[in-house]
């Protein structure tokens, strides 16, 4: 087994060379000239000189392959280059954004957790009940919003509509950017006003995955009420509450696990819409901002991390397989 | 005595003399979401080939109201420019679909190919096919999408191309997995010990025991790349104006969310109504073509 | 035997679920004793209502809906008391052994958990104490060193094993009733033997009875004391193991008797199959349900218009229903092979 984790560990670095290399190449092949971009850009014309020092500066009158050489040489060494735009390092860009990316990243799979399983669990082991319907519509719908529009809403109707009509103030919820930034033991909001700035935003990322887990864990669970274990269970005198906690939730977890750690995965780098429309200032919007500004040190820079954030956690997901099913061995693959 | 007066072959379960199809379309009718989501994703089709029967105006065709609300002139009322947002979304049923369509068949296919050889050659090829798909879910899609975007223009067809080239990796897996089982079944061992063509077993022989899922994936796929082609549009790398896209309509909205919210509700309401439509009919599907689930 | 040593007396119960095709009448007006330290054999084919009887009994399928009838456990109907009284019953009373060990076990709790999972529910011992009783009733169906077995996983344990660490689970809090359904259907012919020896020699030991349920008469000849034949959810014949192999007086066990290889065979005896097919339990044949099967029906007549009762046909309880019991005094194995259509046979040897 140690052997089996050497070798997944190892198989990172290729995922994300691989990865990377793609997205250097892509972002060098997309029209626009990134010179103008540095200078100042737009339409002007621009002095030849300033051009010439800038293709000089970041080695922009290399060749294609060298800078893809140079790129890498800069990159092993964790250093991400600057920023076209304001030339501020992408390291400390990357530190901003990726603790605001975590945190509310944290904050979107406890709910996936927490509402998703509990609800996925309560219309499985109800069946056909009126809360059982109404889950599958209300998570399909969910599933069906744009998640902008949800966010909209949400701001609209907690934020922006309570603001304007003058409701208690413990009922108004704070909607754009981070607010305070007063945070306990990293992620934990260090005062009410944190929580009015954080929760929307986290709502509105957890919707989706939300749903789906709720889904997911509603098919799963009942897989698992029919299968001949819970029978035997039944018939040893288990109450149903028993039944269902000691022989089913642990059968049932194997997908969730799945599904929740590939969330947090791309959670990290897909909470764009979340992050646009409450200008969180996250990973997510300042890659899809980078990339449509042909800001490549930033883009490359920041999808490094989420990257290596994706392939992380999916290793772990893995490797926790183990633990929920004994019958899995590591190291050799089922057909799943 | 001979078998024609066997009198219990008369007793046979009736269910085993009936056809795949009549059984599962039994089911799917009982199903009361799916056969509305079935009646809607109808209703939209003819809404798109009506079109021009049904808007009452063009899609670029402006009036001298702006954002005014619903009314009989308007059913949905007019946008920032004084379009008419009923005539918009009608036409964008057209948009929808086609996107929807032509992106999903673009996957479903790359996804068939690509999944169908990792599973049936294994070894290498499996290897590599499996380390691709792995290195692209890795990457965030939502960055591939705009970076593809980017490169093909905003268009229509560019949207088209971006979520196809990125929505085939899910359909790869299921269609390997499948495929993977299937070689260990006798009749594909049979077929191949036959000296078989290798494209006749895959295509031909394994391939129709492997669509259950993949039909299933493919109408919710659907559903997804209208929302999709939401999201672009929102990023500002969608299909642009005049095309009556409904995701771009939606972007249009959100700033008129106070004085205008027709102009992101009724929009907002077709992508719902779509994608639930198409999930629906996705879950039907799923329980009436595994009927163990039931 | 004596009426006080009736521990479970099921009476004329009827039990369904619906399906898409319409109500399955799974057990069709079913009656039974079960004595202490007995075992009780129901046999018939799958689908009979064999299986569902049995967990109509401990109430294990939610579905299932009985629409009439008693199952009186030691002078309480189980089918009128509460829940909670009903679910003592399950597991501390009457315990169950099922037919497939590698699906009826969890796969992510040890053995060990499992079987003291029976002792912590019904005699409150913590989790050390119940993992010493799962060592000792591990121990006591002959799984050699039961110490480590204990913290095994079922997909380490062999079918055989599996099965006993089954029945280690079901006798963990000494029942008085094991309700063993197929126990070894799902094993190597080469084991089932021994998984029988087992559920045999545990009997004795915990001095519980047994209801024995199978399709296998091989099976039914050497254990059972009493035997119930069953037939589309209904009974067709019940009295003791003798009675049913010397003198059955139904047309169906006689069946499925004639159809079955024996010891004495000299070896060029034909088997004779049942012709046809048992029926759907959806649209079960008019009178006697065994009538279109049956090669002594007389139709048009009594056997597809009236539903035969079960009525004595000899001894003091020996029961059967068929409107042509007596005639069928005469009919042994024999001369039903005998008699038979040379083309329904099947030839048993090769070499004649």
């Amino acid at each position: 087994m140690p052997s089996y984790i050497i070798r997944r560990v190892l198989l990172i670095i290729p995922t994300v060379f691989l990865a990377l290399s793609f997205l250097f190449f892509l972002f060098f092949t997309l029209p626009g000239d990134p010179v103008n971009l540095i200078a100042g850009g737009g339409d002007r014309t621009i002095d030849p000189g300033v051009l010439q020092r800038i293709e000089e500066r970041y080695g922009l009158d290399d060749p294609v392959p060298v800078q893809f050489v140079n790129y890498w040489k800069r990159t092993a060494t964790w250093d991400l280059g600057e920023s076209y735009v304001d030339r501020r390092s992408v390291n400390e860009i990357l530190g901003d954004k990726s603790i605001n990316s975590l945190r509310l990243a944290t904050w979107a799979i406890i709910i996936e957790i927490v509402v998703g399983i509990s609800v996925g669990l309560v219309s499985a082991v109800r069946r056909y009940s009126l809360a059982d319907r109404l889950t599958t519509i209300a998570t399909a719908s969910m599933s069906a919003v744009p998640v902008f529009v949800l966010g909209f809403l949400l701001q609209y109707a907690f934020a922006v509509y309570p603001n304007l009509h003058d409701w208690p103030e413990w009922f108004r919820m704070r909607t754009s950017r981070l607010g305070p930034d007063e945070w306990r033991f990293f992620f934990i909001p260090a005062n009410l006003e944190q929580v009015r700035y954080l929760i929307l935003p986290a709502v509105t990322l957890a919707s989706v995955s939300t749903a789906l887990a709720a889904r997911m864990t509603r098919g799963s669970m009942l897989e698992v009420l029919g299968a001949d274990y819970m029978r035997t269970a039944r018939a040893k005198g288990l109450r149903e509450r028993q039944i269902v906690a000691r022989h089913g939730l642990r059968n049932a977890m194997l997908p969730i696990v799945t599904l929740i750690g590939i969330d947090f995965g791309t959670v990290i780098g897909a909470a764009v819409l979340t992050e646009t429309v409450f200008s969180w200032p996250g990973l997510g919007s300042e890659i899809a901002r980078s990339v449509i500004a042909r800001n490549i040190p930033v883009a490359l820079g920041l999808t490094l991390v989420v990257v290596l954030a994706y392939t992380i956690i999916n290793l772990l997901v893995d490797l926790s397989y183990a633990w929920f099913d004994p019958r899995i061995r590591l190291g050799q693959e089922s057909s799943k | 005595m001979s078998m024609t007066d066997v009198p219990a072959e008369t007793t046979l379960d009736a269910s085993a003399a009936r056809p795949l199809r009549v059984d599962v379309w039994r089911r799917f009718k009982r199903n009361r979401l799916a056969m509305l989501g079935l009646v809607m994703i109808v209703l939209l089709v003819l809404v798109a080939v009506f079109a021009d029967v049904i808007a009452p105006y063009g899609i670029a065709e402006r009036s001298s109201s702006f954002r005014e609300g619903p009314s009989s002139e308007h059913w949905f009322g007019t946008d920032t420019i004084g379009l008419d947002v009923f005539s918009r979304i009608v036409y964008g049923s057209r948009v929808s679909l086609k996107i929807g369509i032509a992106a999903t068949s673009i996957a479903l296919v790359l996804g068939l190919l690509l999944g169908a050889v990792a599973g049936f050659f294994g070894g290498i090829v499996d290897t590599l096919i499996m380390r691709l798909t792995d290195v692209f879910l890795s990457i965030p899609y939502i960055v591939l999408a705009v970076a593809i975007a980017a490169f093909f223009g905003k268009s229509e067809n560019s949207v088209i191309l971006v979520l196809g080239l990125t929505g085939w990796l899910g359909i790869c897996r299921i269609v390997r997995a499948s495929f993977l089982s299937l070689k260990q079944l006798e009749y594909v061992e049979a077929a191949r010990a036959l000296g078989f063509p290798r494209a006749r077993i895959m295509f031909g022989h394994m391939l129709p025991n492997a669509l259950q899922p993949i039909i299933v994936y493919g109408t919710i796929a659907v559903g997804s790349v209208v929302l999709s082609e939401a999201a672009l549009s929102f990023l500002g790398v969608g299909p642009q104006y005049p095309t009556p896209a409904w995701g771009l309509m939606v972007a249009d909205g959100k700033s008129s969310l106070s004085n205008a919210p027709h102009m992101l509700f009724f929009p907002s309401g077709a992508i719902l109504l779509t994608v639930l439509s198409f999930v629906f009919v996705g879950d039907g599907l799923r329980d009436a073509l595994d009927p163990k689930l039931k | 035997m004596p009426v006080s040593d009736v521990l479970l007396s099921v009476r004329d119960l009827h039990a369904g679920f619906a399906t898409d095709d319409g109500h399955v009448a799974a057990v069709d007006g079913v009656s039974f004793d079960v004595h202490r330290g007995e075992v009780f054999s129901i046999v018939g084919e799958s689908g009979s209502g064999k299986s569902v009887t049995a967990m109509t009994i401990l109430g294990l399928i939610p579905t299932v809906e009985v629409s009439a009838g008693e199952i009186v456990w030691r002078g309480r109907d189980l089918l009128a008391v509460g829940e909670e009284e009903r679910r003592k019953v399950r597991g501390g009373e009457i315990a169950m052994v099922f037919q497939d060990p590698l699906t009826a076990l969890n796969p992510v709790h040890t053995v060990g958990r499992q079987i003291g999972e029976m002792a912590r529910i019904h005699e409150g011992l913590n989790r050390k104490d119940a993992m010493v009783r799962a060592v000792e009733m591990l121990d006591l169906v002959g799984i050699p060193e039961p110490a480590q077995r204990a913290r095994m996983y079922p997909h380490e344990f062999s079918g055989g094993m599996r099965q006993r660490a089954m029945i280690a689970m079901a006798i963990a809090c000494k029942p008085d009733l094991l309700i063993a359904d197929e126990p070894t259907t799902a094993l190597d012919v080469t084991v089932q033997a021994q998984v029988l020896d087992v559920l045999i020699g545990i009997k004795d030991e915990i001095d519980s009875a047994i209801i024995l349920i199978t399709h296998d008469l091989g099976v039914v000849a050497g254990l059972a004391d009493r035997v119930m034949v069953m037939y589309a959810g209904r009974q067709v014949e019940m009295g003791t193991v003798e009675e049913i192999f010397y003198e059955s007086r139904h047309p169906y066990t006689l069946g499925l008797l004639a159809s079955l290889p024996r010891l004495d065979d000299v070896g060029d005896e034909p088997l004779v199959p049942i012709k046809g097919s048992p029926p759907s339990l959806i649209h079960v044949p008019s009178g006697c349900a065994f009538h279109p099967r049956c090669r002594f029906a007389q139709i048009p007549g009594l056997c597809d218009s009236a539903r035969p009762e079960l009525r004595l046909v000899s001894g003091d309880a020996h029961l059967a229903s068929c409107h042509y019991a007596e005639t069928l005094e005469d009919v042994s194995i024999e001369t039903l092979r005998s008699s038979a259509d040379p083309d329904e046979l099947l030839d048993t040897v090769s070499d004649p």
